[in-house]
């Protein structure tokens, strides 16, 4: 399964190791990483794929909502299909 | 290949915009499960809306997180029980009501609707049992929907049921009169209703449906407003071509969540409603997006026009976006579930006069609006009349979901909470009888364009 991660927030040390941290423990591989910071505000938006096993996504959703709040953070991980499938024909 | 700007678009509709699919909605067939017992009617009824939709609001809720977008509602619609329940040996079908309202909280969706009769051309004898059992049948249940379809192109308007309805959610009001007669929000009546539509309170599985089927109705009304705001001046073409680019990115999210619930719950995808419909949220507003194309005000002249080009522009994008469209499909205006139209009401640029005009360009019809306490049973049939003559007429699906609420006057408001949100108490002329054109009964006979062949 195909998933993109979206990580919205103020910035601070170690958000990306965070987060990839947490796919890596998951077998998610990351297939390319978009960040900048804008007016203080980190952007990151992840794309990413599951190797073997599909992930349990709400689980998932569920810790990566957790560590977010931990540090202000919104992340957000959802199923690539919706993004093709609303602007591909 | 998605880009950035794609996926930043998306969220942004979702959690700025409140773009949401509306509804996952399984038609289940209940044509088995007649029986001449009541009771053993509805225990076949019980078991077969149970054990089909037992998976339905988990799978809703696994869509939900995998893809990242709300789906509200989860709703079941089946065969109209007028029909369902026929063979019964019975005088009242309240114990189906309160068998469809058991079943539905059972498995934890939200509405469950079908109590319903397709009268338009006469009554049967279940027909008639099922029209005098709505009132208590609303007054006891908490989540079931009832419809009468009373009207239709090819068969003209059946006046003696317009007449009667009028009776119908009179005592519907006084018997929910503690709940601001909460039991007519409940209660729709039809002109051509679909058989397929997901929507409530007129959603029924028709008698030409499959035995189940999975349809969805997506919503959207803010996304669209938002898609307008960076068209400040631009012409018409513009103004169209922009909704259709919306109403298709919109119905794309629905057809996704659509393949996947009937995947997951092996049944049959039906159609995708493509219907705008707004959330008493800030934002989520039809009315709104009537506005942004450059009226002060929702009913100000130039709205229906604004609403034509609206529901059009909705359809067309919506079609190419899903292989398979149906229901009501285009721009909802129900007054008490949209916060724009109930600022108009409220500051007099919206009557129910204007509204009735909207209605031949909308999607449905009059919807969702609170007049006073003391309109006579005669004025509501009079209403119901007009906008079954208007669908009649145009060919299309119109209704009638007023909500007289006793007690109340023009000036009060009346909150139904949730979806069903807050209605200021719309004015009607009723200082007029439509006494004894009610009374004459009988049929307006079927328009010239029914006779099509």
């Amino acid at each position: 399964m195909k998933l993109v991660v979206t990580t919205v927030g103020k910035d601070r040390v170690g958000i990306i190791a965070m987060v990839s941290n947490i796919l890596a423990e998951n077998d998610i591989n990351i297939l390319s990483v978009n960040q900048n910071i804008m007016d203080g505000f980190f952007n990151m938006i992840m794309m990413a794929e599951t190797v073997g096993k599909d992930v349990n996504l709400p689980e998932l959703q569920k810790l990566l909502r957790a560590k977010g709040q931990e540090q202000e953070l919104e992340i957000k991980v959802q199923n690539q299909e919706i993004f093709n499938i609303m602007h591909n024909i | 290949m998605i880009t950035i700007d794609n996926i930043l678009e998306t969220n942004r509709m979702i959690t700025e915009n409140k773009l949401d699919v509306r509804t996952i909605t399984m038609g289940i067939s209940l044509r088995d499960c007649a029986h001449p017992n009541i009771e053993n009617f509805c225990r076949n009824v019980y078991d077969k809306i149970t054990k089909s939709a037992e998976f339905l609001v988990k799978t809703g809720e696994d869509i939900e997180a995998q893809y990242g977008i709300p789906i509200i509602h989860k709703r079941i619609s089946v065969t109209p029980i007028a029909i369902a329940a026929e063979a019964c040996k019975t005088d009242s079908y309240v114990p189906v009501a309160e068998t469809l309202d058991k079943a539905a909280k059972e498995v934890g969706v939200n509405f469950i609707g079908g109590f319903s009769a397709l009268v338009e051309k006469g009554f049967t004898n279940g027909d008639k049992i099922l029209i005098n059992s709505i009132p208590q049948a609303l007054a006891t249940t908490d989540v079931v929907c009832s419809s009468v379809n009373l009207g239709s192109t090819k068969a003209g308007i059946n006046m003696d049921c317009v007449r009667q309805m009028g009776e119908i959610i009179k005592r519907t009001a006084e018997l929910t009169r503690d709940q601001d007669a909460l039991g007519c929000a409940k209660l729709v009546v039809f002109a051509n209703a679909p058989g397929d539509n997901p929507f409530m309170a007129g959603a029924f599985h028709g008698v030409s449906e499959a035995e189940k089927v999975v349809s969805v109705g997506v919503s959207g009304p803010g996304v669209v407003k938002h898609a307008l705001e960076d068209l400040k001046g631009a012409d018409f073409t513009e103004v169209a071509e922009t909704i259709k680019k919306t109403a298709f990115k919109i119905t794309r999210v629905g057809q996704l969540v659509a393949r996947e619930a009937s995947r997951r719950l092996g049944v049959p995808f039906g159609i995708i409603d493509l219907s705008l419909a707004p959330t008493p949220a800030v934002g989520d507003s039809v009315a709104n997006v009537l506005e942004e194309m450059g009226l002060e005000r929702c009913g100000a002249p130039g709205t229906t026009a604004a609403l034509a080009l609206l529901n059009d522009a909705v359809k067309k994008g919506g079609l190419m976006a899903s292989s398979h469209v149906g229901g009501l499909s285009g721009a909802f205006i129900p007054v008490s579930e949209d916060q724009g139209m109930i600022e108009a009401i409220e500051c007099g640029s919206l009557s129910i006069e204007k509204l009735e005009a909207m209605t031949c360009v909308c999607s449905v019809g009059l919807d969702m609006i609170a007049v006073e306490g003391d309109t006579t049973a005669a004025t509501i049939s009079g209403i119901i009349a007009d906008e079954a003559a208007i669908g009649m007429i145009n060919n299309k699906t119109t209704a009638v979901r007023v909500i007289p609420v006793p007690g109340k006057k023009v000036g009060d408001s009346v909150e139904f909470g949730g979806l069903l949100g807050r209605c200021p108490i719309v004015k009607v002329r009723n200082n007029w009888s439509s006494e004894a054109f009610i009374a004459r009964g009988g049929r307006i006979p079927a328009p010239i364009r029914s006779l099509t062949n």
